[in-house]
Formats: C-alpha cells, sequence, structure tokens
C-alpha cells in the first residue's frame, strides 16, 4: 500500500472537528477487543467507562471536581507546546505546588488566619514555577533537553513528597500513614456547589481558561509564542527570543501546574497524601493534545477526560478492572487523535495497489 | 541509430501545478544538451523523472531505444544515468569516501585510488579522506561529479552547475565536459544562464511554464532570441541607477570578528564595511563563504554581547542588540531563505505581516489590530503586485517569486534607514527579479542605505554602486562598480588578490 | 562475596537495561526519528516477558515475546510518526503512556509473583582474578548486551549499513534523491529500537529483579533516552554513561559500604539528580552537539 499526502490551502475545520470524535470512537472500539480479550465483560467496562459518569448528579459532580486541576494544567502545557516547548513534568510541578501549600497548615496546624489560604495558594504557584524554573534555566543556560529535565524533576519530587510523608511531615496522630495532618478550616478553599466537594477553584480553571484563549488568540505576547513553534528561525528573524519563550512556558505550565497542586490539598484531600495526584500531570499532556492545543478544546477534553478518570473508578468495582485500564484507553485516545490529526493539515490518499 | 535518451509526451502534476506537460526530449550520446528555462519553467521536475527520483504521469521514457520505467534513482543509476544536484546530495558529517561508498560498490582502498585517478584525468582533485563539512562548495560540486563518474555513466545530468563556482572555475568545468564528451558521454545541462550555454552547448531544449518552447542550435541564435524563447517576451532592460548625492554614514561594520560556534559554519575575520544613505553596497562571493553568517551579524540573529562597537547603526553602536532593537532604530532585513524564516509558512499573509510590521501600529497595548493588520497586508499586496487570493491565504501556499515580493514590500513598507537583502532573486522568475531590483534602486535613490548580498554577479553589477568580495569569512576592500570588471571581482572570490 | 565485589557485579547488571534500551533508541535516532516512548515498550516487554517467562518457564521465550511486544508498539509509533507524520514528540508520548497502561494490565494478575534467580555464567579464568572477579560472573545478558554495543559501533562507523543509517538521518531529502527509500529505513530502525526496549524491559523484570512489580521501571526508559544524548549519539560513550548510572542505582550499597547513613529517598533520586546535571553539561558544549547530533532528528519526512 501507497500512502500519499498533499498539503491542503487550508486546515480543514469539519476535519478539525471530527478529529478528536473519530479517536474517541476509535478508541472505544479497540478498548472492547481488548478488555474482551482479556475476559472483562467488555459491554459492562464501556458503560462503566463512558456513561457512568453521567449518570446522577453526584457522578457529575465528582466529574467537574476531576476537570478542574486537568482543565488548569492542560492550559499552562498546551501554551509551551505550541511554543515547541515540550514540559512533560506538570506532575512534579503539582507535587511541589502542593508541598509549598502544605507547608503553612502543618507548620500552622491551628492556623485561623484568614490569610493562610491566600497564602498557601501563592505558595503553590510559586513552587510550581520554581520547580519549572529548573528546567527553564538548564535550558537556556547549558542547552540541556527541557523533556528529559522536567521528566527527571518529576522523580525527584516524588522523592521528596515520599521523604516528607515518611518523616519530618508525618501527622503524629496520623497511625503511621504516610500523610500529614488534616488541615484547619482555614486551609481550605470554599465549596462552590453545595452538597458537593466542587470547590471555587473550579471557577479559577475556567478563568484561567478566558485568559489563556485571550492570550493565545489576541496577544502579541501569545502570537510571539506561536511563531516559535510553528517556525523557530522566523522567531530569531523577527527578534522573539527563544530565552524568552522558554521562561514564559516553562513557568506559565509550572505556576498552573502548582496551582492545581495547592487546590488538591486545599481542596477535596485536606491534607497532604502520598496520592496528591493521580497522574494529573501526565493526563494533562493527553487533554492539551486532545484539545488541539487550543484553549477553547481544552476545556471541552478536560471534561472528557474527567469523566473518563470517574468512569475508570467505576469499572474497578463493576467490571473487575484495574485502573490502568483508564491508562490504556487515554493511551488509545492520544494515538488515534494524533493518527486523525494528519487528515486535517493533509489530504491523504490510500493507494492499495502498491507501486504507483 | 536510436538516441540514447528519449522522452516522449512526459507530464508531471504536483496538485493544482503542471509542473511538465506533453515533453519530447530526445538526447545523443557524445553532445551537450542544454535545458533553458528560467525559475518555475519545470527543468527541476524534468531532470527528477529522468533520474527516477519521481515518477511522470504519463509519457514514456526511452533508453537506448527501449522503454523503460525508472522507478529510482538506483534503476536510473543502473541505466547508466548520473546526476549532480543543484542542493548536492552529500552528507556532511561524513568522509568524502564514505560518501562515494554510499552508492558506488568497491573496497575503500580501491576506491580512493580510482577518485584519484578520476581526479587527475579530468582536473577534479579532492582528498578522499577529507570530511564533506569542511569543503568549499566548488569543491563540493566536484565531489558530487567524480561520485557520478565512478559509475561510469552514459548520461551525466547537472543541474545549475554553474551557480556556485567562480567565472574562473566555470572555464574549468567546461573543459571538463567538454573532455567527457569526447569520451562518447552524453551531457545534460541545466542552466538559465544564456551566454554559458552558448558557449558549451551543441543543442537546447526550451522550457516555458512546463512545456517545449524550442528546440535548436544555441550557438546559431543570438542571446536575445534565446531570452525571448525563454520567458516569452524581449529581456526586462537593466535599471542601471545613475549617481547622485550621498547621504551619512547608516552602517558600518569596523574589524569584526566572529568565531562560528557552529562547526559547519564559517568565521569572519576582521569584517569592515560602511554604507552611506543613497547607495547600494553589494556583496559578492559564492554561498557558503560567510554570507549567512554576516548577514545574521547585521540583521542582529547573531549579537556579540562583548563586541558593540565593531557594528554601528546611525552612528551608535549596535553590535551588543538583538534583532528586535536594530529594527527599531531603522534597519529592515530580506533573508535568503523565505519560507520558515521571512515568513511563517503556515501563517496567513496578514499574521506574517505582524511579523516585523507589528511596531506600525498592528499592536495596540499588547493586542493584536485585525483590522491594521489585514489594511497593512492588503496595502502590500497591491503596491508590490503580489498574486494570492488575499491577506488570509498562507505564506506557504505563494510561489517563490510571490512571497519574495511579498516579504521585500513589507520591509520596505517600514520606511527602513538601511535595507539589508540577502539573495534578493534566488528562485525568482525573470520577470519579478526585475521588478525587485527596480525597487531597490527607487529605494536607494530615495535616500536608503542598501546592502544587497548576491551570487548572481550580473546583479550586483547591475544595480550596485560599489562591491565587496567576500571570500572564506574575509571581506574585501570596497571598489567602485565603475571601475571594476567581472574579472577582477572573480579574482576576489577565489581569494587570489588581498 | 564482599560487598565491593557486590556492587561491581551489580553494576554490570544494572547497567544492562539501560545500555540495551539505549542502544535501541541510539540506532532509531541516527536515522532520525526521535522515539520518546521507550519507558513504555520497557514497560510493555517488561510484563510481556515476566508473564511468557511465568508461564512456559522458558526464559528464552520470555525475551522473544518481550522484543515482539517492543516491536509492535514501536509499529504503532511509526505508523504516526512515519506514517501519518505526527509530531514526534506527542507520538512517542502516546505509545509511552498506552504502553505503561498495557504493562500494568497484562501483569496485574501476576502482581509480586516471583521467578527462579537467574543463571550465572562465570568468564573462565577472568572471573578468578582477585577484586575485579566479580565483574565476570554474570547472566549471559549481560555479556551479550555489551558485545552488542561493540557491535553496533562498528556497524554505525564501518559498514556499508552504517553509512546508510547515517545518511538517511543526516539529511533525508538526499537520501532521498539518491535513491535510498527514506520511511522504510527509518520505519526498520525503529522497529530495530522497539525490539531492544522490549527485551529490556524484559532483563529488568525476569533477571535483574525477578519480581513482578507495577511500575517496576521506574523511570529507566527516559535514562536510556538521557544517555543517548550524553553519549552523543555514539555506541562507546553510551555504554560508559550506562556503567556510571548502573553504579548510582546501587547508591544504597555503596553509601551502606561507605558507612554513610543518608535518607533511602536522597539515594532513589541520585540517578534522576545526575541525569539532569549531566545534561547540563554535555549539552552546554554546543559545538560538540552540532557535531555529534543527528541533523534531522524529530522532523517528519514525507518523501
Amino acid at each position: 500500500m501507497k500512502i500519499t499526502f498533499e498539503r491542503r490551502a487550508a486546515l480543514s475545520r469539519p476535519v478539525l472537528l471530527a478529529a478528536p470524535l473519530m479517536a474517541l470512537g476509535l478508541a472505544m472500539l479497540t478498548s472492547l477487543i481488548l478488555f474482551a480479550a482479556l475476559g472483562k465483560p467488555a459491554g459492562q467496562a464501556l458503560y462503566s467507562l463512558l456513561l457512568e459518569p453521567f449518570v446522577g448528579w453526584y457522578n457529575i459532580s465528582e466529574v467537574l471536581l476531576k476537570m478542574g486541576p486537568l482543565m488548569l494544567i492542560a492550559q499552562g502545557l498546551a501554551i509551551g507546546f505550541r511554543a515547541n516547548v515540550f514540559n512533560i513534568g506538570a506532575e512534579g510541578q503539582l507535587i511541589i505546588g502542593a508541598l509549598c501549600a502544605s507547608a503553612l497548615p502543618v507548620y500552622f496546624p491551628d492556623g485561623a488566619s484568614p490569610l493562610m489560604l491566600p497564602a498557601m495558594i501563592a505558595l503553590g504557584a510559586v513552587g510550581g514555577a520554581a520547580w519549572a524554573a529548573i528546567a527553564a534555566g538548564l535550558r537556556v543556560r547549558f542547552n540541556a533537553n527541557e523533556i528529559l529535565v522536567t521528566l527527571m524533576l518529576t522523580l525527584i519530587a516524588t522523592q521528596v513528597l515520599n521523604y516528607l510523608l515518611l518523616g519530618p511531615w508525618k501527622d503524629p496522630h496520623g497511625f503511621n500513614f504516610p500523610q500529614s495532618v488534616t488541615f484547619p478550616d482555614a486551609a481550605l478553599l470554599p465549596i462552590l456547589l453545595a452538597g458537593t466537594r466542587v470547590n471555587i477553584s473550579l471557577l479559577g480553571a475556567f478563568i484561567v481558561s478566558g485568559l489563556a484563549y485571550v492570550m493565545m488568540r489576541h496577544r502579541f505576547s501569545g502570537y510571539q509564542l506561536l511563531v516559535g513553534g510553528l517556525a523557530p528561525r522566523a522567531a530569531r528573524y523577527a527578534g522573539f527570543t527563544e530565552a524568552r519563550a522558554v521562561w514564559v512556558s516553562l513557568l506559565l505550565g509550572g505556576l498552573m501546574a502548582g496551582l492545581a497542586g495547592a487546590c488538591e490539598v486545599a481542596g477535596p484531600l485536606g491534607q497532604l497524601q502520598r496520592s496528591v495526584s493521580t497522574g494529573y500531570g501526565y493526563s494533562a499532556i493527553i487533554v492539551a493534545y486532545l484539545g488541539g492545543l487550543n484553549p477553547l478544546g481544552i476545556v471541552v477534553s478536560a471534561f472528557l477526560m474527567a469523566a473518563l478518570f470517574i468512569g475508570g473508578d467505576n469499572a474497578m468495582v463493576s467490571a473487575d478492572l484495574p485502573v490502568a485500564a483508564v491508562f490504556v484507553f487515554q493511551g488509545l485516545l492520544l494515538v488515534f487523535y494524533l493518527g486523525s490529526l494528519t487528515f486535517i493539515r493533509h489530504r491523504v490518499s490510500f493507494n492499495w495497489a502498491g507501486r504507483a | 541509430m536510436a538516441p540514447l535518451l528519449q522522452l516522449s509526451g512526459v507530464s508531471k502534476r504536483y496538485g493544482g501545478v503542471q509542473a511538465n506537460a506533453g515533453i519530447d526530449l530526445s538526447v545523443d550520446a557524445g553532445s551537450i544538451h542544454a535545458i533553458l528555462g528560467e525559475n518555475g519553467a519545470g527543468k527541476s521536475t524534468l531532470m527528477k523523472l529522468i533520474y527516477g527520483v519521481e515518477r511522470p504521469d504519463e509519457g514514456q521514457v526511452f533508453w537506448q531505444g527501449q522503454a523503460v520505467t525508472l522507478s529510482s534513482p538506483s534503476d536510473a543509476r543502473r541505466l547508466g544515468i548520473g546526476m549532480v544536484f543543484q542542493h548536492f546530495s552529500l552528507f556532511e558529517t561524513l568522509s568524502v569516501l564514505q560518501n562515494m561508498a554510499l552508492i558506488v560498490p568497491g573496497s575503500k582502498g580501491d576506491l580512493a585510488s580510482r577518485i584519484r585517478d578520476l581526479g587527475a584525468a579530468f582536473g577534479l582533485s579532492v582528498d578522499p579522506q577529507a570530511m564533506v563539512h569542511a569543503l568549499s562548495v566548488g569543491e563540493r560540486q566536484r565531489v558530487e561529479i567524480i561520485r557520478c563518474l565512478l559509475l561510469n555513466p552514459a548520461l551525466l545530468i547537472l543541474d545549475e552547475p554553474t551557480s556556485v563556482l567562480p567565472p574562473q572555475s566555470v572555464a574549468l568545468l567546461f573543459e571538463t565536459l567538454r573532455a567527457l564528451r569526447a569520451k562518447g558521454m552524453a551531457i545534460l545541462f541545466i542552466s538559465h544562464k544564456l551566454e554559458e550555454i552558448r558557449e558549451l552547448c551543441d543543442t537546447a531544449t526550451i522550457l516555458r511554464q512546463g512545456r517545449v518552447t524550442a528546440r535548436l542550435d544555441p550557438r546559431q541564435g543570438s542571446a536575445h532570441d534565446l531570452a525571448t524563447l525563454m520567458i516569452g517576451r524581449p529581456m526586462p532592460p537593466p535599471v542601471h541607477p545613475t549617481p547622485h548625492g550621498l547621504g551619512e554614514e547608516r552602517l558600518a561594520l569596523s574589524k569584526l570578528s566572529y568565531d562560528n560556534d557552529d562547526p559547519f559554519g564559517v568565521s569572519l575575520k576582521d569584517v569592515s564595511l560602511s554604507v552611506r544613505g543613497g547607495e547600494i553596497l553589494g556583496i559578492a562571493g559564492i554561498s557558503g563563504n560567510g554570507q549567512q553568517e554576516l548577514a545574521a551579524l547585521i540583521s542582529g540573529e547573531i549579537a556579540l554581547k562583548s563586541k558593540a562597537t565593531t557594528v554601528t547603526l546611525m552612528g551608535k553602536p549596535a553590535g551588543d542588540l538583538g534583532a528586535a532593537a536594530r529594527r527599531q532604530r531603522g534597519l529592515a532585513f530580506v533573508p535568503e531563505d523565505r519560507l520558515g524564516r521571512g515568513a511563517v509558512p503556515d501563517m496567513s499573509l496578514a499574521d506574517n505581516a505582524l511579523l516585523t510590521a507589528h511596531g506600525r501600529g498592528l499592536v495596540q497595548n499588547g493586542f493584536i489590530s485585525r483590522k491594521a493588520e489585514r489594511a497593512f497586508t492588503a496595502d502590500c499586496i497591491a503596491r508590490f503586485d503580489v498574486r494570492t487570493s488575499g491577506p488570509q491565504a498562507e505564506a506557504g501556499s505563494l510561489s517563490g517569486g510571490n512571497l519574495q515580493k511579498f516579504i521585500m514590500g513589507r520591509e520596505m513598507m517600514l520606511d527602513p534607514k538601511v535595507l539589508l537583502v540577502a539573495q534578493p532573486t534566488w528562485g525568482v522568475d525573470i520577470g519579478a527579479a526585475s521588478e525587485i531590483r527596480q525597487r531597490l534602486v527607487a529605494m536607494r535613490n530615495a535616500g536608503a542605505a542598501i546592502v544587497v548580498i548576491s551570487e548572481e554577479i550580473d546583479e550586483l553589477f547591475e544595480i550596485c554602486d560599489r562591491l565587496q568580495v567576500l571570500h572564506k569569512g574575509h571581506l574585501s576592500p570596497s571598489v567602485d562598480v565603475a571601475a571594476t570588471s567581472v574579472e577582477q571581482i572573480g579574482t576576489y572570490m577565489i581569494g587570489a588578490a588581498a | 562475596m564482599t560487598i565491593l565485589a557486590f556492587i561491581l557485579a551489580g553494576t554490570l547488571a544494572a547497567a544492562t537495561p539501560l545500555l540495551l534500551a539505549a542502544l535501541g533508541e541510539l540506532i532509531t535516532e541516527r536515522a532520525g526519528v526521535l522515539n520518546l516512548g521507550i519507558e513504555g515498550m520497557m514497560a510493555l516487554g517488561a510484563a510481556v516477558g515476566f508473564v511468557v517467562t511465568y508461564t512456559t518457564h522458558n526464559p528464552v521465550l520470555g525475551f522473544a515475546a518481550a522484543a515482539l511486544a517492543g516491536i509492535a508498539l514501536s509499529l504503532v509509533f511509526a505508523t504516526l510518526a512515519l506514517g501519518f507524520m505526527a509530531n514526534q514528540v506527542a507520538a512517542g508520548l502516546a505509545i509511552g503512556v498506552l504502553g505503561q497502561g498495557l504493562s500494568s494490565l497484562i501483569g496485574k494478575p501476576l502482581e509480586s509473583q516471583t521467578l527462579d534467580a537467574p543463571g550465572k555464567w562465570a568468564v573462565p579464568l577472568l572471573a578468578h582474578l582477585p577484586a575485579m572477579g566479580s565483574l565476570f560472573d554474570q547472566d549471559l545478558v549481560v555479556y551479550l548486551t555489551f558485545g552488542l554495543a561493540v557491535a553496533i559501533w562498528a556497524v554505525l562507523n564501518h559498514s556499508k549499513l552504517g553509512l546508510i543509517i547515517r545518511a538517511v538521518g543526516e539529511n533525508p531529502h538526499a537520501a532521498r534523491a539518491i535513491g535510498f527509500r527514506v520511511r522504510r529505513i527509518r520505519l526498520a530502525a525503529v522497529a530495530f529500537g522497539g525490539a531492544l526496549a522490549g527485551m529490556a524491559g524484559a532483563y529488568a523484570s525476569t533477571l535483574y529483579t525477578p519480581l513482578w512489580a507495577d511500575g517496576m521501571i521506574a523511570g529507566r526508559g527516559w535514562i536510556a533516552v538521557a544517555l543517548v544524548v550524553f553519549g552523543t549519539w555514539a555506541a562507546g560513550r553510551i555504554a560508559f554513561g550506562a556503567v556510571l548510572f548502573g553504579a548510582l542505582s546501587l547508591g544504597g550499597l555503596i553509601a551502606q559500604a561507605a558507612g554513610v547513613a543518608l535518607p533511602s529517598q536522597l539515594l532513589a533520586s541520585l540517578p534522576y539528580a545526575v541525569t539532569i546535571v549531566m545534561l547540563a553539561v554535555i549539552s552546554s558544549n554546543r559545538r560538540r552537539m552540532r557535531l555529534n547530533t543527528v541533523a534531522s532528528l524529530g522532523q517528519p519526512f514525507a518523501g
């Protein structure tokens, strides 16, 4: 078979919208086959993964709860990806953000100051940005690949978290569990939707999405990043420096991941735990791509991915699927999405006869 | 006897562009056959079809009277076809010998001695052990030719071989080609330079817009006739500016040295130049002698933190300024590579206007004004006769000449005090090239200081007031165009004069 | 065995999965393709290798199955990156996620199961050297992997096949112009990288620590990718880097031998921190990077 690509004069809008749907369909089909092959009730699994999250207000509110951090992190990452700066260490930046935010309630477990919460949020954002700044500095000063550095920093962040929770920050009354004290009320985010665990950080994530949209669509600073990603030599020619793009991308990405980390400990968790992130930092990469690296698309893909997480929890119970099934599904989703993307930029023709 | 190579009714289409339409061609052994046509006429496509890089949509190729299908360059080589590409198909990180071993069978020692023998026989000496990245452009061409000759081809194709050679070396290349012809080899010589073809070739096939417009003996017709057949109308007359009063010094380099980090690049040594308002300074030389580095050092894409005073713009030190700061001071720049540097292929022309014209009211308080952006772009398209569907067309969809007119227009609309232009007419058709040269002269007459870096000597002689020659990172002293000759510039180009 | 001998022996064994995966990535990258999915291919290879060895009691079958699994996943990558010209970074991340997910899924039923300790093969004479002898008392895969490093060095520098791979990686347009089928060569290079990554995973799960634990690859695939950069795309320097990291991963033992008490988390972080420092040191020499780097690395090629 011979595949030929013919570049379209302009992006195909219909395909742009159809691509994620096509990917979703193909990923569903493939995982159906896979689960059946593993001897799991495939139909039940897919129902749990894809439909159950939308059954009942409680399920939906849980989806919204997961959507917040995914959306927040993905917005930050997408800005970098469009500038060809690949921060894949959001997971580590989230952990450090959560750590920094937790420092206050850990050291002042009886604190009641109204400034505690804002200070935690600020510390989280700064912590995440600072962790990413290591990678930015090394890339700008020493040319060190940011993909590898951000990833290594994530592995280190996990060890820092373990060290603190097994040692100095362990709750003395916590039956030796690796977790911190539970936070005082002054360290917790107010609930947004009464009767659910959804807190006001979701609003924050929507505001950030709006800002990201304005930046990438209407601001000259966003345009400069886009040029850097599409044609690095044109950016150099125009005088948009690469160093600036690296700093902006990594700092924004780290900042948002750190914020997400702070909002997790000050939100649904209410303490620092080893499982402060259930892979949000990695999943956000997929959210960013599935959203077409577009701030509006990311809102939709974050919702979808959050539903998938909740569905995965359901499937663990109802279809005896390990949590890994969610990651398999995520991987498939990204694989099929990247494949279908080609059709947006190119007209693809298949010649089954072989040589033309 | 059947001709060595014969094409009948060969056509090739790329997307919406008919690159070749119904081409008939017949090449005899022991002859040098010219393929003449301007940029975009379809010469390169035709050669790719003959060498098996691409396959024709229609038509038939015959080799020694037999119908053949060429589905890859190795098929072509097996028949006895060799090709020397304009942009060489050599690998910089490999040695000369390794480059040869990629397609020529034989042991290393054997190959090395054959390389030396061929070099001696045809005046093409190269060191087999040398790394390709360390070779000059002329040497690389020799390597390509030898690599073809090692396979004993019956037909040798050369694509624009003289564009990379100084005038003196062109004569040597022609001697080599004549010697090969005398041994019975057929040569397809692709060029857009009329005088060369008249000097060297036995037959010429002229292409225009993908079709054959004439087949003739080039020694019979005049250059004027050939030109008319090639572009469909008489050559546009040269512009030759008249001398006039000069303004103050706008740009100067004084003993600028640059030690290149890039082992495949060129370092510059003690480069000095000075340009005043109202004149055009030409930088001649074969590309690969430091042209890219010089352009980047002037544009600010390479800034030298510790050597601010080696570059002065408007009388003030600028060596430490980046590209954006130098542009603010009144410099504009048209780079030699348009797609990916002068313009972002995936962005609309309007967004490409923003690239350098953002200071012209296109950005307000950090927000992009789409209205101002579109107006600027529409104005540029109209004033510089850019053929396109409008400001929303993607830069990547424009032809080379039209995109060059757009970039040139964008930079000229910035009203620069200094304009730097690298290879203004590379890949541009003759009509557009003539228009671009006229614009440059008009800007000079309006008082701008202009630097043109070009490897087309004729072009430089046509529009420049003064010339300097770049060779291996050294820049020659300045000479007045009126007081010099192509021969003298050629001497500088091979570094023979101090 | 003294602790020093134990560390020496352990260093080479710990280096083996890193080196094996890095050699595969070396070939892939030399052909101009950046596959960041090594971690996923190793994880999948580890699970498949463990399951097959556990059920058949045949480690050779386990390695073969792991190699096939690695190839299969690398072909998914190749379809995206070479077939559909997708962004190679994104495609690598995608198969990374997919491989790790599949690994957990496949390994789940055998969580915490163990395999028999591997047999070792002592090199006659050398194994009895004083102090250094333990270096030459290893399982067979260790010797084969270091032998492979030599073979790959020879192929890349002294064979026509090596020249072709390098040519395709440096300038695919020129390679196509003189008649090489660039995408086919790249496909083969990607599949080779997949096979080696799969086997590297199997080594980690069946021979190095013959016990199944989810997430056992623990960043080794990424260190392998980093090793290719440290080694500036040369097999010898990559082998040297792998041994260095093998030693680092035994940091706990070494610290114990030196009589220093350090938090285990600090020791566990050491290889990652050293990776970062080494990356910065090696990459900062731009001239050297430019001389050794693969010019077309990561760029899609349509021809």
